[in-house]
């Protein structure tokens, strides 16, 4: 064993078993599928874009496993704050 | 009686459904009860030749839901334990042979005569094991402690719940106590625990399961070996009894020689 061991970790393969299932079954329990993950990154873009300019080609957006739970991380460089975004806000409420 | 109707299933093939099935429906009926166990895999079947029961088919499943003979003609009894009965599958038939509601009637028809009816579902979520879990009122999910076991037993169960089954429960098979301990295998806590349902029972992985189905003679027939034991605990649990969980180790109690002897012993 302490041969085997040089060359593998022992005791590694149980946590990485148990992490890529939980994430996979992240994915499958709540049907998320790279569909719906866009149609998110869309409706987030469209709604912080009323706020202030983004860059959209450096979003990043994904589901991150911490600890026992799983958080979607979305990682959103800013290009500037718009100054009249109660305009925008106001404008938009009234387009309903 | 009113049997209860019970299907093993568990999504990915190869995890021993069928062996579980055998086991379990033998176990219960050395308890005393009358069991058939009913095999589902329409098309591949196996628990015919896992219960060695294979010479003695004449009719099967197929053959009573389109009229071709009555349902105790395609019944096969055991000789060797009392109160036992197979109903096979075709074997050159597909899955659509057989409707949900043929399934159902002829499950019905069982429960009035029987106090258990196990059935062998295929793998895959499909027509095949929505026919095997149609009439069921508790399901059984075999998983092995493997991603891709869980990941599809996970799935299944979504499905049974989906299907409004009440009674769900799970039981891990081929558990290698000395693989969890080195920390290179999920263990039972893991597996319970994503899964999230009852937790019925833990079978280890055991040469004594090839040696049984070489011969035909599942192990609960008699035999004493961790499978053998951990399959007679499922079946007292499945009777109502409370036996604590244990997490066997495939070498329980056994040196080198042991070992070599229980494979002569068998």
């Amino acid at each position: 064993m302490g041969f085997l061991s040089r060359f593998f970790k022992v005791g590694d393969s149980k946590k990485k078993a148990k992490e890529r299932l939980q994430l996979v079954l992240i994915h499958d329990r709540a049907d998320i599928s790279a569909g719906m993950m866009e149609m998110l990154r869309k409706d987030i873009i469209e709604v912080i874009s009323r706020y202030m300019e983004i860059d959209e080609s450096q979003i990043e957006l994904e589901l991150e496993k911490e600890n026992k739970s799983v958080a979607l991380v979305a990682n959103i460089p800013i290009v500037k704050v718009k100054r009249n975004y109660r305009n925008v806000k106001t404008s938009s409420n009234k387009g309903e | 009686m009113n049997a209860r109707i019970i299907v093993v299933t568990s999504g990915k093939g190869g995890v021993g459904k069928t062996t579980v099935t055998a086991n379990i429906s033998v176990a219960l009926a050395k308890e005393g009860y009358s069991v058939v166990a009913i095999d589902a895999d329409i098309g591949l079947r196996n628990l015919d030749v896992v219960m060695g029961l294979e010479n003695r088919i004449v009719y099967n499943l197929v053959d009573v839901v389109e009229g071709s003979c009555r349902l105790e003609q395609a019944l096969v009894r055991d000789k060797r334990v009392d109160n036992l009965y197979l109903l096979p599958a075709a074997q050159t038939r597909t899955k659509d042979a057989v409707s949900p509601e043929q399934m159902v009637e002829l499950c019905e028809a069982l429960r009035d005569s029987y106090d258990f009816v196990l059935i062998d579902s295929p793998a895959g979520i499909e027509g095949g094991f929505k026919n095997a879990a149609v009439a069921a009122d508790e399901a059984l999910v075999v998983a092995t402690p493997e991603v891709s076991s869980v990941r599809d037993a996970d799935r299944i169960i979504g499905l049974l719940e989906s299907e409004g089954k009440k009674s769900i429960s799970l039981i891990v098979n081929r558990y290698r106590s000395s693989m969890v301990k080195k920390g290179n295998m999920l263990d039972v806590t893991d597996v319970s625990e994503i899964l999230a349902v009852k937790l019925l029972g833990v079978v280890p992985e055991d040469e004594a399961v090839v040696v049984s189905t070489n011969k035909g003679e599942p192990l609960s027939m008699g035999y004493s070996s961790p499978a053998a034991k951990a399959f007679r605990d499922i079946c007292h649990r499945i009777l109502g009894k409370d036996i604590p969980l244990k997490y066997p180790d495939e070498n329980e109690g056994k040196g080198f020689w042991e070992g070599i002897k229980s494979l002569f012993r068998l």
